[in-house]
């Protein structure tokens, strides 16, 4: 059940539910190392890379680039502010979604359950089309609603963004705390009751921090997934970087190149995730250090 | 009250209901799953293999593949693909002569899933790969059995075991993404079900009838999943 252990790695600290185990296949999380890198068929494939990118840029036709700039960058902005707000949102829901299935009630752990299965088990596509346009018809029926202080907001198409995004993250996040809180050894729970701690501060001072120190590795891969699942938000009007590309290539008639420049806009920002992680994880002591 | 609002009638499955059509759409989604996993397998185990025995070239091409497929979103590498994919067959058939061709949608959205799928497996089946005892594989070697004899006499049955639970998710991620190809306007399910709303207006009845398509499709791979799982391990020691 172990498919890759590097030599000396060590032990993983969480049992992963079975959709976490192919994290490290489905995104990115380890940037290749910068050894190895003057080695002649390196040298040689650089080159080549060196050759087609000089051809990328010199053939084809990136006119409209200076245009944009603007919106671009404000687009990678919407994208970067829908990532985090999300992933932050996600993993507080996240949290008492796997605590209710390790210790909860039926009647809490129940739905807590049925709600990982249900977002786990359908594309996001479709959740974010039956919030917006599902619960956007709905909406406008009950003037209870209409007059409320949130009508404004709920005539605007981010809010079912960040609700579609912020549950997705939430379940497959709340699977990872459930095997996280089950995995924490149950003598640190018991020593800490035998130390007369009530049951909130025994939750604060060891079994939260526990766990979330157990589910941290999988933050990384989680918050990649997160990244590649917001250009979808496009799809009901919000401006993301994916939006103003997709606007781009219907005013210049362009197929290529804004793709081409919005892959590249993702492998940066993916490749900074990734780095921005790796620091910290190494500021984060471990047991094995 | 509640009977009046549904009107469960716009889920027939003949023409003034839209259930048939839901169901085509469905059908089309599985195709593709099937078609995309499919040619997923095939260009991860050349990649698996490529990656753990190939050249230094072959090594680094197919890691850029996995990196670049694993760091860009999928909805972003659809579109790449499907318009590269059909344009680039379109002038190679022009160049040869035979005039532009007509690519099916169905050809091109199995194309496109299975080139990212081809990625994610690539990684789960190297891992996979490399979970087999290396004795095994010597020994195999050692008997005399040519590269392909190995391949299919020891080392695809004896990592299966291995790769199964993250090929299994790989098939929920791979059903899952088929949804995304209803944004370059391929009639699958969740494109019909956007359809079907739009024009009857029952928004949540639609979005809510396909999402119980998908989870009965994720429900019922899972059981079969727990079935193939449960006996390709047997023999195993519990753990």
């Amino acid at each position: 059940m172990t498919p890759e252990r590097r030599a000396g790695a060590p032990e993983p600290l969480v049992e992963l539910p079975p959709e976490e185990s192919t994290l490290e296949a489905t995104a990115l999380t380890r940037l290749p190392s910068g050894r190895g890198f003057l080695e002649p068929h390196r040298l040689a494939l650089m080159a080549v890379a060196a050759v087609l990118v000089f051809c990328a840029a010199w053939f084809m036709r990136w006119d409209w680039l200076p245009t944009y700039a603007g919106a671009l960058v404000s687009g990678v902005g919407v994208t970067l502010l829908m990532l985090v707000s999300t992933a932050l949102l996600g993993f507080v829901l996240a949290v008492p979604i796997g605590l209710v299935q390790v210790t909860g009630p039926w009647w809490l752990s129940l739905p807590a359950q049925g709600f990982c299965t249900i977002i786990r088990g359908t594309p996001l596509l479709l959740q974010l089309w039956l919030l917006y346009y599902g619960l956007g018809s709905l909406f406008p029926q009950f003037p209870e609603i209409r007059q409320s202080f949130l009508w404004p907001y709920l005539r605007e198409a981010w809010p079912y963004g960040v609700a579609a995004l912020t549950f997705s993250f939430a379940a497959y996040e709340g699977e990872v705390m459930r095997g996280a809180f089950a995995g924490v050894p149950r003598g640190e729970l018991e020593a800490a009751r035998a130390y007369g701690m009530s049951r909130w501060k025994l939750f604060w001072r060891i079994w939260l921090p526990r766990a979330v120190h157990r589910a941290l590795p999988t933050l990384n891969g989680e918050t990649v997934l997160q990244l590649k699942a917001t250009p979808l938000v496009a799809t009901i009007t919000v401006i993301d970087v994916y939006a103003v590309i997709s606007k781009i290539r219907q005013v210049t008639y362009l197929t290529y190149e804004p793709l081409l420049l919005l892959a590249l806009i993702y492998l940066i920002l993916t490749a900074l995730l990734v780095a921005g992680f790796r620091y910290f994880e190494n500021r984060i002591p471990n047991r094995s250090a | 009250m509640a009977a009046d609002l549904i009107n469960w009638g716009l889920l027939a499955l003949e023409p003034p209901g839209w259930g048939g059509v839901l169901l085509g759409g469905l059908m089309n989604s599985l195709k593709i799953a099937f078609g995309g996993y499919a040619l997923g397998l095939v260009l991860g185990t050349g990649g698996a293999f490529g990656k753990l025995y190939g050249g230094p070239v072959t090594r680094d091409l197919m890691e850029v593949y996995t990196t670049l497929v694993r760091a860009v979103p999928e909805l972003v590498l659809i579109l790449l693909l499907y318009y590269a994919g059909t344009d680039l067959l379109n002038r190679l058939s022009a160049a040869l002569g035979y005039g532009s061709v007509d690519i099916s949608g169905l050809a091109a959205g199995i194309f496109v899933i299975g080139v990212v799928q081809g990625a994610y497996s690539t990684e789960v089946l190297r891992g996979a790969i490399l979970a087999v005892p290396a004795g095994q594989i010597e020994a195999a070697r050692a008997f005399g059995m040519s590269p392909l004899m190995v391949l299919r006499r020891v080392t695809l049955p004896a990592m299966l075991p291995h790769a199964l639970p993250g090929l299994s998710n790989l098939w929920l991620i791979c059903t899952k993404d088929t949804a995304l190809l209803a944004v370059v306007g391929f009639s699958e399910l969740t494109l019909v079900t956007r359809q079907a709303a739009g024009t009857t207006k029952a928004y949540m009845l639609f979005f809510c009838a396909a999402g119980v398509l998908y989870l009965l499709l994720t429900l019922a791979s899972t059981l079969v999943i727990r079935f193939i799982e449960a006996r390709a391990r047997r023999g195993w020691v519990a753990r």
